[in-house]
C-alpha cells in the first residue's frame, strides 16, 4: 500500500507550477477573466503540447495516457492559479467519450480534443445541480434512427466557447432511461449564452435546443450502459471540481496565512494570536482532510470503479463545506482589506461560489451517502 | 499511489487471520473464561512477537515493518481481539522511550516485563499548576549521592493505583530555561513516600477511578532510573507525546460508533417524526462519515510518510484534534436522539440502552484532553505546518 505521489507525479506538479506561475500570474488570470471568452487561445495550444488536455486520454488519440491521479495533480494546480480556461469541462466531456463512445466516435472526437482544436463541454443535469437521474427531463423524441431534442439544459459550464456538448437526455420514463448525445455547437436550433458570474474565472450559462437533430453516430453508448455511465460522469465531475477546490483552498490558505504573518496590530503580526491562528490551523486539517478524500476517490476511478460513487460524494461534500467556509474566513482574517478588489484573497472567495453547486453541493451528496448506506 | 497491499504483506495478513481463525475464542467464550483469557491471550501473542511488535528485534520486540504493524492492528480489531497487550503505556511510549534513550541495564531491567504483560506503567506529566504549559513543571528531584530526591506533586496520572512504575518527568535544574532541567525518572509506584489519591471526575462510576493525584515526600530514587541525560527530558517527552496521540488518533472504532448512531436514529424520533425523515440529521450523520473516512485515509497518508523516512510530527497533532472534535459531535448527536432519556446516569431502564450514549457524552474530556487539548493541538498545527509565529 502506498497514499503518496510518484516521482513522475511530483515532477508532473513542479511543470505545471512553473508554467501556470510563468504563463498565467495573477495578474493575467485578472486580465483574461475580463475579456470576451474567458480565457486564451494561446495558452490553451501551449497546454494541448504539454499534454496538458489530453492527460487521462489514450496515447493512440494523441494523450498521454495518464490516469486520475494524475489528472487531480493537474486540476489541483489549475485551481491554486484560479487558471480561467475550459479545461475541467473538456476534460469530462473527453471522460464521455472515452466511457462511452464507439471506436468510431473516439477517433473521430479525441484526437481533437487532445490538441485542443475542438472544445468540449458537457450539458448532464437540466438545472445543473438537481440529484441525478431525476435531473434530466430533457426528452429526446425519436426520429427516424435518431433523436430530436427540445429544451434547455442550465447552468452549463463554458457554454459559448465549447465546440460541442455531451448532453443527457431521457429515452423514457423509468429513471435510469437516458441517453447521451454529442450535441455540436453550431448545428441548427443550438444556441448558447453565457451570464455574468461572481467567480469571472469561470463561464456558466444556458443551452437552448430547439427541435435539434441528432444522428445516431451522436449518440453515445448503447441504452443499456448509459445509465451507469452517467452516474459515472457526474461522479467524475464531482471529483474533478474537488481537486480544483483541493489547489484553491491551499492557496487561500497560503495567501491568508503570509497576510497573518505580515499584518502587524498592537505590536504583534496578527497571526501570532490564536484567534487568528486557530482558524488557519483549522482550515490546513480541513483542506488536507478532503484532500485524502479526493487523491482516493481519483484512485477508485481508475482501480475500484465500485467505490468512485461513496468517495466522489464524500469528497465534494467535504470539500464544498471546508471550502465555503475557508473562503469566509480567510475574508474575515484580511479584516476590510479582505473587502478590496486589490486583494487576491477574494478572488478564492468567489471561486468558493462557483464550486459549491457544482455536480452537486454537500446536502446533495450528504442526503446520496445516507441513501448508499441504506437509510 | 496505491492502495491494494503487496504480496508480501497479503501473505502476513494471511498468516494473521489464520491465527485469530484458529486461537482466538469469539466473545461469548471470552467472557465465559474471564480474566484468564486475557492473560493466556497475551501470552500466545507474544511467542508470536505480535507484542512490541513495533519494537526492535534486539530489545525483544517483533520488528515488524511499518505496513505489517498497520496490517496486524486492522486485523486484530476486525476479529474484536483485545489490545496488542496488557501494559498500554509500557509498549506504547515508556519502552519506546527507554530504547531510544535508555542504557542497556535499563533495556534489559524493563523491557522484558513490559513485553511480558507484568508491568503496568504510568505517566507522570502534569500537575496542579501545569497543564498545556508542560515544560513549567516543578516536581523537583535533587540528587544525593548516587540518588535522587522526589518531592512535589503529579497529577491525572492514569491508573496509578493499580500500576507498577510511574515513568515521571521532574525538574532537576531550576536555574536554566525550563525546557531544558527536566530529566526524565523511572520510579517504582511502591516506593516509600508515594502518596496515590484519586480524582473523582464529573464522569460517574464509569470513570470513577481512572486518574490519581500522586504525591512525592521524599521520594529517593536511584540515579540509575534516569533515562537520558540530566536536561534531556523535554526532548524524550516530546517523542513520547507523539506516540500517545497517534494513539488517541487512530479512528478505528468511529465507523462503528457511527454505525450506532445510525441504529439509534433509526429507532428515534425528533420533533415527533422519524429521526431519519429528518434532512439536518441526514446531513450531520453523513458529514461524520465523511470526516472519519477522511481521518482514515489520513492516517494512511501519514503511514506512507513514515515508510518513507519523512517528518510526521505533527501529523499526529492534526488526526488528534479531527478525532477529538468527532467524538464530542458524535456523543452529542447521540444524546439528541435519545431525547428524554439522556438526562439519566447508569445503566437503568430509565436511561435506555444501559446508559452507553450517556457516558460518551460525559467522558470524551479522557480523549480530547488527554494527551494534549485541541487548542494545543491547533497552535502546533499552525506554528510547525504553517510557519505561523509562536505568541
Amino acid at each position: 500500500m502506498n497514499f503518496g505521489f510518484t516521482q513522475e507525479q511530483e515532477e508532473l506538479r513542479s511543470q505545471l507550477r512553473r508554467f501556470l506561475d510563468e504563463r498565467a500570474p495573477m495578474a493575467e488570470v485578472r486580465r483574461l477573466s475580463e475579456t470576451e471568452e474567458g480565457f486564451c487561445r494561446t495558452l490553451w495550444k501551449e497546454m494541448a503540447e504539454l499534454g496538458f488536455l489530453g492527460l487521462t486520454l489514450p496515447e493512440r488519440y494523441g494523450g498521454s495516457g495518464l490516469s486520475w491521479v494524475d489528472l487531480v495533480v493537474l486540476l489541483e494546480e489549475t485551481g491554486r492559479s484560479l487558471l480561467p480556461s475550459p479545461l475541467l469541462t473538456h476534460t469530462l466531456a473527453a471522460t464521455a467519450l472515452l466511457e462511452a463512445g464507439s471506436e468510431q466516435q473516439q477517433g473521430r472526437w479525441l484526437p481533437r480534443l487532445a490538441d485542443g482544436s475542438c472544445i468540449g463541454t458537457v450539458a448532464l443535469l437540466d438545472d445543473g445541480d438537481a440529484p441525478r437521474d431525476e435531473g434530466v427531463a430533457l426528452m429526446g423524441q425519436p426520429d427516424g434512427t435518431g433523436i430530436r431534442l427540445s429544451g434547455e439544459k442550465r447552468c452549463v459550464p463554458d457554454p459559448e466557447v465549447a465546440d460541442f456538448f455531451v448532453v443527457a437526455f431521457r429515452r423514457g420514463e423509468a429513471a435510469t432511461d437516458l441517453g447521451l448525445a454529442i450535441v455540436e455547437a453550431g448545428a441548427p436550433g443550438v444556441s448558447a449564452r453565457a451570464f455574468p458570474m461572481i467567480d469571472a474565472t469561470k463561464r456558466m450559462g444556458n443551452v437552448e435546443l430547439d427541435d435539434v437533430h441528432v444522428s445516431p453516430e451522436a449518440i453515445l453508448s448503447s441504452p443499456a450502459e448509459i445509465a451507469s455511465t452517467f452516474e459515472r460522469l457526474l461522479d467524475a465531475g464531482a471529483l474533478a471540481v474537488a481537486a480544483e477546490m483541493g489547489g484553491a483552498v491551499d492557496e487561500a490558505l497560503r495567501i491568508t496565512v503570509e497576510y497573518a504573518k505580515q499584518r502587524i496590530q498592537f505590536s504583534r503580526p496578527i497571526g501570532q494570536y490564536q484567534g487568528v491562528k486557530h482558524p488557519l490551523a483549522e482550515m490546513y486539517v480541513d483542506a488536507e482532510s478532503f484532500k485524502s478524500l479526493v487523491y482516493y476517490g481519483a484512485w477508485c476511478f481508475d482501480n475500484r470503479p465500485e467505490e468512485l460513487p461513496r468517495y466522489a460524494s464524500l469528497a465534494k461534500a467535504y470539500a464544498t463545506e471546508a471550502f465555503v467556509r475557508t473562503g469566509i474566513d480567510s475574508i474575515q482574517l484580511h479584516g476590510a482589506m479582505g473587502f478590496t478588489t486589490a486583494q487576491d484573497i477574494q478572488l478564492y472567495f468567489k471561486r468558493s461560489k462557483w464550486a459549491r453547486p457544482m455536480f452537486g453541493d454537500a446536502a446533495t451528496h450528504y442526503e446520496r451517502i445516507v441513501t448508499m448506506r441504506g437509510h | 499511489m496505491d492502495f491494494d497491499l503487496t504480496a508480501d504483506e497479503n501473505r502476513f495478513r494471511d498468516e494473521v487471520r489464520a491465527f485469530l481463525g484458529e486461537h482466538l475464542p469469539s466473545v461469548e467464550e471470552r467472557s465465559k473464561i474471564g480474566p484468564a483469557f486475557f492473560l493466556e491471550w497475551w501470552g500466545k501473542i507474544r511467542e508470536k512477537r505480535w507484542v512490541g511488535f513495533d519494537w526492535p528485534k534486539e530489545c525483544g520486540g517483533g520488528g515488524g515493518t511499518i505496513m505489517e504493524q498497520y496490517v496486524l492492528k486492522q486485523e486484530m480489531l476486525a476479529a474484536r481481539a483485545p489490545a496488542l497487550g496488557r501494559d498500554y503505556t509500557g509498549l506504547g511510549w515508556v519502552g519506546p522511550a527507554i530504547i531510544q534513550f535508555g542504557n542497556d541495564e535499563q533495556k534489559t531491567r524493563y523491557l522484558p516485563d513490559i513485553l511480558a504483560s507484568k508491568s503496568a506503567w504510568c505517566t507522570g506529566y502534569s500537575e496542579p499548576g501545569v497543564g498545556s504549559d508542560l515544560a513549567a513543571l516543578e516536581c523537583r528531584a535533587v540528587l544525593d549521592g548516587d540518588e535522587y530526591v522526589v518531592n512535589g506533586q503529579k497529577t491525572w496520572t492514569s491508573m496509578a493505583h493499580t500500576g507498577t512504575g510511574l515513568y515521571c518527568m521532574v525538574r532537576t535544574d531550576p536555574d536554566v530555561p525550563k525546557h531544558d532541567g527536566i530529566s526524565c525518572l523511572l520510579i517504582d509506584l511502591a516506593s516509600p513516600g508515594i502518596e496515590v489519591q484519586p480524582i473523582e471526575s464529573f464522569a460517574g462510576d464509569h470513570f470513577a477511578h481512572l486518574y490519581n493525584d500522586v504525591f512525592f515526600r521524599d521520594v529517593r530514587v536511584p540515579a540509575a532510573n534516569r533515562v537520558g541525560e540530566e536536561g534531556a527530558g523535554w526532548e524524550i517527552i516530546c517523542s513520547a507525546l507523539q506516540r500517545e496521540r497517534s494513539g488517541i488518533a487512530e479512528v478505528n472504532r468511529h465507523h462503528e460508533a457511527l454505525e450506532r448512531l445510525f441504529k439509534l436514529a433509526a429507532q428515534s424520533r425528533i420533533a415527533g417524526r422519524p429521526a431519519l425523515d429528518n434532512a439536518e440529521l441526514r446531513c450531520r450523520l453523513a458529514a461524520f462519515d465523511a470526516r472519519i473516512e477522511a481521518a482514515r485515509l489520513n492516517g494512511l497518508r501519514s503511514l506512507t510518510r513514515q515508510v518513507h523516512g519523512e517528518n510526521t510530527q505533527s501529523d499526529s497533532s492534526i488526526n488528534k484534534l479531527h478525532n477529538c472534535n468527532l467524538l464530542v459531535e458524535m456523543a452529542e448527536t447521540g444524546m439528541e436522539l435519545l431525547g428524554g432519556a439522556s438526562p439519566y446516569l447508569g445503566d437503568t431502564e430509565a436511561s435506555l440502552y444501559k446508559g452507553r450514549w450517556q457516558i460518551g457524552a460525559l467522558g470524551w474530556p479522557t480523549t480530547v484532553i488527554g494527551g494534549g487539548t485541541p487548542n494545543v493541538q491547533k497552535n502546533i498545527i499552525a506554528e510547525r505546518m504553517l510557519g505561523l509565529p509562536k505568541d
